[in-house]
């Protein structure tokens, strides 16, 4: 099991790049706000499967946190402010 | 669990976290630097988590995930109102002149020199001093801190001096953003698909901060971590469009913004004129004291994070109401 | 069996984390990405974290792990439709 999850681990990094590579190519903000939440994503699954391979269940919260906020980025991203009224 | 299993792994995430922060520093676009500012928190999450460091994997992940972009990307969006990008700035194209060469090469020396003071020191620290007496000495006396989770033992109770003042630090800049005066505008409604996340949302991270700051006294967690899950549920909501976003009216957030510092010095004056040491608590009673003490500090945290996203004192119900109303008329228009 | 069963689930969610990464980067524009991403999240996630469920054998572990899913699908699908959205606005303005 352990090999398995050492596997699992280098194998979300390998998905953590592919991110990063479109995170960094674009061309479009959209495109770059996808990617940064793949990594996103990315990231979460790290943290499950670091928490049981270091055996520290308070990863499980730091992923917890991260999926919640997970949409606070994109909305940040395409929220569009109002004129000012005065 | 062999740690050279990892070691693969390790160096990637390392590449991975300079690399952004390079690609963040090095880009002239802001909203590209924010997307992969944003990026580089999550890996630093992450990297918080491998070090074993679940505390700050926690700060980070509420921080960097939820608060910190938010909070740049509406500072961008400040910079640049009307069209959604623009670059190319004229004036970005500096004509590069000796005096600018010869300050740039004094920042880049200076900064060289800062860091490499900064290794001799990190290098000296560890190859000297045995580096296992501070956390002996802090499990020899957890059992009197009142709480079991060493970090909040050394946050709120062997070190609480340093929280206090951590927690005037903020509680200034919350002064600096109260003077900034009126805030600035909100956002347009986002939509019912938006809505419908943010309606159970909110009241899931509302609960994870109560959450995270019960479990702060025997776990990773506490009143940072909870605080700013608060703050995140008030941006969120801030996102959907209302002007309701938690934050109760004129005395009594002023009240919550100084709340943690007050509690705080209440609790160490009051020790004080029982004979004990400033914040030197009773046994008996240091863990029902820092699980006051930090209900108090995750309420002004969370003040503190949320009014830096509004920028400026949110304005009364009053004014808000009058506003919705107008806004209403005009939709039916 | 349970071991096996959960080191099938795992590799499965491995193998569409890849899939959805190798989509991101490969297809040709931003709303066929899009369709991609949310591959890693839904399944890759789901399938991952129903792995590690079966690991731990724990019920609060477990829950918490269906929460983490079940935030994780609900955001990403939230995202996908505002940057999708607001892509769809750009190019009409245009």
């Amino acid at each position: 099991m352990t090999e398995l999850l050492l596997l699992s681990a280098t194998g979300l990094m390998l998905s953590l790049f592919l991110g990063l590579l479109r995170v960094l190519l674009g061309p479009s903000a959209g495109d770059r706000m996808l990617a940064t939440q793949l990594i996103g994503t990315v990231g979460v699954g790290m943290l499950l499967v670091l928490s049981v391979l270091l055996d520290e269940p308070a990863l499980i919260d730091v992923a917890l946190l991260l999926a919640l906020l997970a949409a606070v980025a994109a909305a940040a991203f395409t929220g569009q402010q109002e004129a000012r009224h005065d | 669990m062999n740690t050279t299993n990892l070691l693969v792994f390790d160096g990637l995430l390392l590449f991975s976290i300079v690399g952004l922060a390079w690609a963040s520093l090095a880009t002239t676009d802001e909203r590209r630097s924010v997307i992969l500012f944003m990026a580089f928190g999550l890996v630093l999450a992450v990297a918080w988590g491998r070090l074993l460091a679940p505390d700050v994997a926690l700060a980070e992940a509420a921080i960097g995930a939820g608060l910190s972009g938010a909070l740049l990307l509406a500072a961008v969006r400040k910079q640049s109102p009307g069209s959604s990008h623009t670059h190319a700035n004229p004036d970005r194209n500096y004509s590069e002149s000796g005096a600018k060469v010869v300050l740039q090469w004094l920042v880049t020396l200076l900064c060289a020199a800062l860091a490499g003071t900064l290794a001799w020191a990190l290098l000296h620290a560890l190859s000297s001093a045995p580096h296992d007496t501070l956390p002996r000495a802090i499990s020899d006396n957890l059992v009197a801190s009142g709480v079991s989770n060493p970090v909040t033992a050394v946050l709120l109770n062997f070190r609480a001096y340093d929280t206090l003042l951590e927690l005037a630090v903020l509680l200034t800049a919350v002064l600096g953003i109260f003077s900034l005066g009126q805030t600035t505008p909100g956002y347009q409604p986002a939509g019912p698909v938006f809505d419908g996340l943010v309606r159970w949302l909110v009241p899931v991270l509302i609960l994870t901060a109560g959450y995270l700051l019960w479990v702060g006294a025997h776990a990773p967690g506490g009143a940072f971590q909870a605080g700013a899950t608060l703050a995140a549920a008030g941006v969120v909501l801030r996102l959907t469009g209302r002007s309701r976003i938690g934050l109760p009216d004129g005395f009594v957030l002023r009240i919550i913004m100084a709340a943690g510092v007050g509690v705080f010095l209440l609790v160490g004056l009051t020790l004080l004129l029982l004979g004990r040491p400033f914040l030197g608590y009773p046994p008996a009673w240091a863990g029902a004291l820092i699980l006051l003490i930090e209900t108090a500090a995750m309420l002004s945290i969370a003040a503190t994070l949320l009014l830096a996203f509004v920028g400026g004192q949110p304005q009364s119900t009053a004014v808000n109401a009058a506003a919705n109303r107008q806004r209403e008329e005009n939709s039916r228009c | 069996m349970i071991n096996l069963a959960s080191s099938i689930l795992i590799l499965a969610g491995l193998f569409f984390y890849l899939a959805g990464s190798i989509g991101l980067l490969r297809l040709p524009d931003l709303y066929t990405r899009l369709h991609a991403l949310t591959k890693a999240d839904n399944l890759g996630l789901g399938l991952l974290a129903a792995g590690l469920a079966l690991h731990s054998q724990h019920l609060l572990t477990s829950l918490k792990l269906l929460l983490i899913w079940l935030a994780v699908l609900a955001a990403s699908a939230t995202s996908a439709h505002l940057i999708a959205r607001q892509a769809r606005r750009q190019e009409t303005r245009r």
